[in-house]
C-alpha cells in the first residue's frame, strides 16, 4: 500500500468531523477504493470509530470497498437516458462483460456501475468510461467502443 | 482591495473584453461544457489546433460554456477581425478544416453547417444566431453570460457588469438588500418555490453571531442539468450571488455543496474562488467594507437525499445524509446548530441581476405569483434538446413545440420535477407554467427538468423507474418512505410483468396518499407523485398491462417479444452477426429465425436491421396479441 499519499491526506486534514467525507473522497481518489487499512488510519486521525466511518461511507454511493477494475464503466441511469434506451445498454454490458452491475470482470479489466445522472441529458443515452463520456449511444456503438478498450 | 482598486481592475477588464469583442486576430470559440465534451468538443479542439498550425494562421482558441442547443454540439464559432462571431453546429473534427479554410484562405463565411452570426447587420445567406427558433422565444437573464464569456476569465465577467451588484450591496444595509430581493418576488429555484427574501429574513432575524450561507448545488434530479450548465458557463455569477446572500443574512462562512458527478463544474468553481479571492472579493474585509466571508466547496458523495436541506446539513457535518423533521428550520438551527440559509444555484445566480437592475425590473417578468424567468433542461424525445430560459407563464406547448421543435412521433406526456414530479398529458399543454399551476396539476415545478415523452415511452415503466430510484435513494429513516416506496415499486414491477390485477390500482392510490401525508421529508412526501399522476392521466395504459398483458409502447421487457417478419427479411445475415447469444440463425438470402428462448432482448438486431443499408425493417419489437398495433420503431 502506498502509504505516503495517504498519510499526507491525513496530515493535511484539520482533524475535525467535518473532514470525514472529504478525506474518504481523497483516499478513494488515490487508492481507488476504501480499504480496511485506510479506514483504520482515518479512524485514528479523526478520532471516529471504524464502525462509524463504515456507517457513513456505506451511506454514500460514491464509495467502494473493493479494488476497482482497470477501466471504470458508468452507465447513466438518468430519466432521459432511461427513456432513450439506457436499460438496453446495461443488458448489453452485463452480457458482454459477463458481470453484473456493481461487479468487476474476472480479468480485472472492467468494473461496471450505474450513476443516477451525469447531467448530459440532452445527449442521452450516455455512458462514461474512465473520464470520457460517450453520448447518444446505441447498443452497437457501445459494443464498438467496448471492443476498443478490450483490445487496448 | 477596495472599490477604487476594483475600478482600476475593471478598466483593465474592459480592455480585455474589448480585445475579445473587437479582436485583431481571429478567435475560434469552442463550446466545451460537459455536454459539449460528451459530444466530442475536445476532439474538435485538437483538430482546430492542427488546422490552425497547418494553415499557418495566428489565431486564439477560446473555451466557453454551453449556450443552450446541446443537440447541435459540438459548436464551433469563428470570429474574424472586424466581423461578427459566426457559429457552426455539429462540428466533428473532419469538418474543421473546410470551415477554417473558408475563413482564412477564401475570405468568406462558409454557409454549410452554419447556425448563425451574432452581429446586428444582415449577412447574405447567414441567419442571425438569436433568430434560431430554439433561441428566439427565450429570455436569457441568468444565462446571459453562458456560452458568451470565457468562464475561466474573471476579466470577462468583470467587464460584463460582474461584481457591480456586490459593490452596490456592500454600500447598503443587509436589511435593504433583503427587502430588495423580497420585493423582486423571486421564489426558490430548487423546486419548492419558497420566497427567497423571506428565507433570508428568517435567518437575518434569528439570534446569533455565527451564521452560515449554503449554496445547494447537489443537482440530484435525474434529467436536470441547469445548475451544471450555469456553473460551468458563468461560475462568478453564482459566487457573486452567494457573497451577496451571505452579507444579507449576516454569515461569515459559506459552503457550496456540489455533487461529485460534476467534475468540470467543481473545477470551474475552484478556479473562480481562487480568482475572486485574489481580487479581495472573498476573504477578509471585502472591498474595504469590513465584511468577511470564506467560501468552502463540499463535494457530495452520490446520495440524492442530500439535496434535501436538512440531509445536506448532516452531510456537510460529516454524517450520513439523513433528513430530520422541521421545525426547527435551518434558519433557526442549521449547520452546526447555527442559523443557516440554503439557496439553489439558479436562485443565487439570479441575485446579482436583481440587485443590479432592481426589484421592479425582475418582477416585470413572469406571472403574478411566479416572478422572473426559469431555466429548464429540455430532454427526452423532443427534437431540440438543451438548456433554455423562459419567462414564467409560458405554456408547455410553446416550450415543447416552438422552442423544442416538437417531437418525431406523437406527443404523449411531459415529465416535470424529476422523481418528485409527475407526468402531464396533452390536456395540460396550454397551461401557463408556474409553481402553482404545476402543483394544481399534481406535479411540481421542481428544479427544471423537462423530459418529453412520445408513443415509444411506456408510462408504467417510467413510473416504475422513478419508484426504483426513490426507493433506492430513500435514507431509510422513516417507515412510510423506506417500506412504502418499496411496496409501490413492487406493485409497479408486477404490473410491468403482466402479473397484477386492477385491485392493485387502488393499493397504489391509497398507499401513495398515505406516504404523501406521513413521510418525514420532501423525498418521501413527493415520491408517489409519478405513480399518482400517471395512474390518473394514463389509466388505459395501466389497464392494458393488467388486462391484456400488453405494453402498448412495447417497452416492458417481460411483455415484449422480438420477431422477424419473414416477408421483409432479405436474409442478409447482419442480425445473425450482431446477435450476442446466437438466438438468430439462418442461411444467407433466406428469412432468418429468432429463438425466443435464447433472446436477451438487447436490441442489437433491431438496431442493425433498421440502420444497416442491406437489411430493412424486418425485425419488430411487439407486445400482446395484437402485435401489429404495438410495433415500435
Amino acid at each position: 500500500m502506498a502509504s505516503n499519499p495517504l498519510s499526507s491526506i491525513l496530515e493535511n486534514s484539520s482533524g475535525s468531523r467535518e473532514d470525514l467525507i472529504p478525506v474518504l473522497q481523497k483516499v478513494q481518489a488515490v487508492e481507488g477504493f476504501i480499504s480496511k487499512e485506510s479506514v483504520g488510519l482515518i479512524s485514528r486521525r479523526l478520532k471516529i470509530s471504524e464502525n462509524e466511518i463504515h456507517g457513513v461511507a456505506t451511506f454514500y454511493a460514491q464509495f467502494r470497498f473493493t479494488p476497482p477494475g482497470e477501466h471504470h464503466i458508468l452507465v447513466c441511469m438518468g430519466t432521459a437516458c432511461h427513456v432513450k434506451g439506457g436499460a438496453q445498454l446495461v443488458i448489453t454490458l452485463e452480457h458482454e462483460l459477463d458481470a453484473k452491475t456493481g461487479e468487476t470482470t474476472e480479468d480485472g479489466k472492467f468494473d461496471l456501475d450505474q450513476v443516477a445522472c451525469l447531467g448530459c441529458c440532452a445527449l442521452a443515452p450516455v455512458v462514461k468510461i474512465d473520464d470520457k463520456i460517450y453520448s447518444q449511444m446505441s447498443v452497437l456503438k457501445l459494443r464498438q467502443v467496448l471492443d476498443e478498450y478490450k483490445e487496448a | 482591495m477596495n472599490t477604487k482598486k476594483l475600478d482600476t481592475r475593471r478598466r483593465k477588464a474592459v480592455k480585455v473584453w474589448d480585445a475579445f469583442e473587437n479582436n485583431k486576430k481571429p478567435i475560434i470559440i469552442l463550446g466545451a461544457a460537459t455536454c459539449g465534451r460528451a459530444a466530442g468538443a475536445m476532439d474538435t479542439w485538437k483538430a482546430v489546433e492542427k488546422v490552425v498550425k497547418k494553415l499557418k494562421v495566428d489565431a486564439d482558441i477560446v473555451e466557453v460554456g454551453c449556450i443552450g442547443p446541446c443537440y447541435l454540439e459540438p459548436l464551433m464559432d469563428v470570429k474574424m477581425p472586424g466581423k461578427p462571431r459566426v457559429s457552426y453546429s455539429n462540428i466533428s473534427p473532419e469538418k474543421v478544416e473546410r470551415i477554417l479554410k473558408g475563413f482564412f484562405k477564401e475570405d468568406e463565411i462558409p454557409s454549410r453547417d452554419v447556425l448563425g452570426h451574432f452581429g446586428d447587420e444582415e449577412i447574405d445567406g447567414i441567419p442571425k444566431f438569436w433568430d434560431h427558433p430554439m433561441l428566439k422565444p427565450q429570455v436569457r437573464l441568468v444565462l446571459r453570460n453562458c456560452g458568451i464569456i470565457e468562464p475561466t476569465n474573471i476579466d470577462h465577467y468583470l467587464a460584463c457588469d460582474g461584481y457591480k451588484a456586490l459593490e452596490y450591496t456592500l454600500s447598503h444595509k443587509p436589511v435593504e438588500i433583503m427587502q430588495l430581493v423580497l420585493d423582486s418576488g423571486i421564489r426558490g429555484r430548487g423546486g419548492a418555490g419558497f420566497p427567497t427574501g423571506l428565507k433570508w429574513r428568517f435567518c437575518q432575524d434569528a439570534p446569533g453571531d455565527e451564521k452560515y450561507m449554503i449554496c445547494n448545488a447537489d443537482e440530484g434530479d435525474p434529467g436536470a442539468f441547469m445548475n451544471r450548465s450555469l456553473i460551468e458557463g458563468d461560475p462568478h455569477a453564482l459566487l457573486e450571488g452567494l457573497i451577496i446572500a451571505a452579507y444579507a443574512i449576516g454569515a461569515s462562512k459559506a459552503y457550496i455543496y456540489i455533487r461529485a458527478e460534476y467534475p468540470l463544474a467543481i473545477k470551474r468553481l475552484e478556479k473562480a474562488i481562487e480568482q475572486a479571492s485574489k481580487l479581495g472579493l472573498i476573504g477578509k474585509n471585502i472591498l474595504g467594507s469590513g465584511f468577511d466571508l470564506g467560501i468552502t466547496i463540499k463535494q457530495g458523495a452520490g446520495a440524492f437525499v442530500c439535496g434535501e436541506e436538512t440531509a445536506l446539513l448532516q452531510s456537510i457535518e460529516g454524517m450520513r445524509g439523513m433528513p430530520r423533521s422541521r421545525p426547527p428550520f435551518p434558519a433557526q438551527k442549521g449547520l452546526f446548530g447555527k442559523p443557516t440559509t440554503i439557496n439553489n444555484v439558479e436562485t443565487l445566480g439570479t441575485i446579482p441581476n436583481i440587485v443590479r437592475n432592481g426589484a421592479a425590473w425582475y418582477s416585470g417578468y413572469g406571472t403574478e405569483k411566479s416572478k422572473g424567468t426559469k431555466t429548464f433542461s429540455l430532454a427526452g424525445r423532443v427534437r431540440r434538446t438543451g438548456l433554455i430560459e423562459v419567462p414564467m407563464g409560458m405554456s408547455l406547448r410553446e416550450i415543447i413545440f416552438e422552442i423544442g421543435g416538437g417531437l418525431f412521433k406523437p406527443f404523449k406526456a411531459v415529465q416535470t420535477g424529476g422523481p418528485s414530479g409527475g407526468c402531464l398529458s396533452e390536456e395540460f399543454l396550454d397551461t401557463p407554467i408556474d409553481y402553482d399551476n404545476l402543483a394544481k396539476a399534481g406535479s411540481i415545478m421542481g428544479s427544471g427538468g423537462l423530459i418529453i415523452l412520445d408513443d415509444n415511452t411506456c408510462i408504467v415503466d417510467l413510473a416504475k423507474y422513478f419508484l426504483n430510484f426513490t426507493q433506492s435513494e430513500s435514507c431509510g429513516k422513516c417507515v412510510p418512505c423506506r417500506v412504502g416506496t418499496r411496496h409501490l415499486y413492487e406493485i409497479l414491477d408486477r404490473i410491468t410483468k403482466g402479473d397484477a390485477d386492477t385491485d392493485d390500482f387502488e393499493k397504489l392510490e391509497s398507499l401513495g396518499q398515505a406516504i404523501k401525508g406521513s413521510a418525514l421529508c420532501g423525498l418521501g412526501q413527493t415520491a408517489p407523485n409519478p405513480v399518482l399522476t400517471t395512474l390518473k392521466y394514463f389509466r388505459n395504459e395501466y389497464l392494458a398491462h393488467v388486462k391484456d398483458k400488453r405494453c402498448p409502447a412495447a417497452v416492458c421487457r417481460e411483455l415484449v417479444t422480438y420477431r422477424i417478419i419473414p416477408d421483409q427479411c432479405t436474409g442478409c445475415q447482419s442480425c445473425v452477426k450482431v446477435c450476442p447469444t446466437g438466438a438468430i440463425t439462418g442461411p444467407r438470402s433466406e428469412p432468418h429465425n429468432l429463438d425466443e428462448e435464447l433472446c436477451i432482448k438487447c436490441r442489437a438486431c433491431y438496431e442493425i436491421c433498421r440502420f444497416d443499408a442491406i437489411a430493412g425493417d424486418a425485425i419488430v419489437i411487439t407486445s400482446g396479441a395484437e402485435s401489429a398495433e404495438a410495433t415500435t420503431n
